[in-house]
């Protein structure tokens, strides 16, 4: 049995609550569960985090490096999608 | 708090300590490094259990690596070899799944080893299901899986029985902890498709004096791997 053999998994750990689940790696495991229990041995060992999720890499569908352009450049000059235009209070953090 | 009966802490810390050891001998052997990393895990969670035992019982470092083999209070289970991986599993199961119960009970007593015992049973909880999820995939996965996890299990019974044999200074309720790990062992095993070991656990025939410092073979040559460099560099720090 090697790792290769297994699939593999994305991990995504929620750091504290109140912010989202962020990748943070990816790990083989024979199955979800044990993914699951994986993850927490890999990522959460110095208390990273509150709660984990796992999903197959195959799951995953990717914008590819060749889209970039029509994707990502028409976005770069248009300044007033961007929300300056209004202070943001100071009680609202991770916005 | 209450005074620590040294021969409760010795035994409690042995086991602990002795089955760190050998889970770490996994490292760089393990079958993927997932699993590897998982291991070391609870390696690192007993020895954590093991120091707070033993520093309660004396010096950690002198107990840990001057002691002569027969001064060791540990149970015949956790000094077995690796074996196989199911081998390494069947055991876990079989310890964790004590260890949780004991925990449990002194951590809702009153007694010196409540606090530690309340810190550990969160950690063996994961032990064991840990084990259990193992247990559960090798009893009911390939033909190959199942034979080696029941040979594991069939193995390492004869071992299981002197973990119920009161230990000096734990104020447990043994009966009620035995009867515990049978109902929740058996079920697991229903549970993956393996077949409760059978032949006697006490009795003449039995494994089991660790308690008494009567050990197996494989555990001399376990100590002398694990207290060489205590013992060649006496006072050496990292």
């Amino acid at each position: 049995m090697t790792g290769t053999d297994w699939p593999l998994w994305e991990v995504f750990v929620r750091s504290r609550r109140g912010l989202s689940h962020t990748h943070a790696g990816s790990l083989h495991a024979p199955d979800a569960e044990m993914a699951l229990r994986n993850a927490r041995d890999l990522y959460t060992r110095r208390s990273e985090g509150v709660s984990i999720w796992v999903v197959p890499s195959s799951a995953i569908t990717a914008s590819s490096p060749d889209e970039k352009d029509p994707f990502f450049e028409p976005a770069a000059d248009k300044a007033y999608r961007h929300p300056t235009f209004y202070e943001i209070p100071e009680g609202v953090r991770h916005l | 708090m209450n005074r620590v009966p040294v021969p409760a802490a010795l035994a409690l810390g042995d086991d602990a300590l002795v089955l760190s050891h050998r889970l770490g001998e996994w490292a760089g052997n393990a079958p993927v490094l997932e699993e590897e990393v998982a291991l070391a895990n609870i390696a690192l969670d007993l020895l954590g259990q093991a120091r707070a035992l033993l520093s309660l019982a004396g010096d950690e470092d002198e107990l840990a690596f001057l002691r002569e083999e027969r001064a060791f209070r540990n149970v015949q289970l956790v000094e077995q070899p690796n074996g196989d991986f199911a081998h390494t599993i069947a055991r876990q199961l079989y310890f964790s799944a004590y260890q949780q119960l004991l925990y449990g009970q002194l951590a809702s007593g009153e007694g010196p080893f409540a606090p530690l015992a309340a810190k550990a049973v969160k950690e063996v909880a994961y032990h064991l299901d840990h084990a259990e999820h193992w247990t559960l995939r090798l009893g009911d996965g390939t033909p190959e899986s199942h034979a080696r996890m029941q040979r594991a299990l069939d193995a390492l019974w004869r071992y299981t029985g002197e973990l119920f044999e009161p230990v000096e200074g734990v104020s447990a309720d043994w009966p009620a902890l035995q009867d515990g790990w049978s109902a929740y062992v058996t079920d697991v095993l229903r549970r993956a498709g393996l077949t409760l070991p059978e032949g006697p656990r006490e009795g003449a025939w039995t494994a089991g004096a660790g308690r008494q410092g009567i050990h197996t073979e494989p555990f001399g040559r376990m100590l002398a791997e694990m207290q060489h460099l205590h013992r060649s560099h006496p006072g050496a720090s990292w």
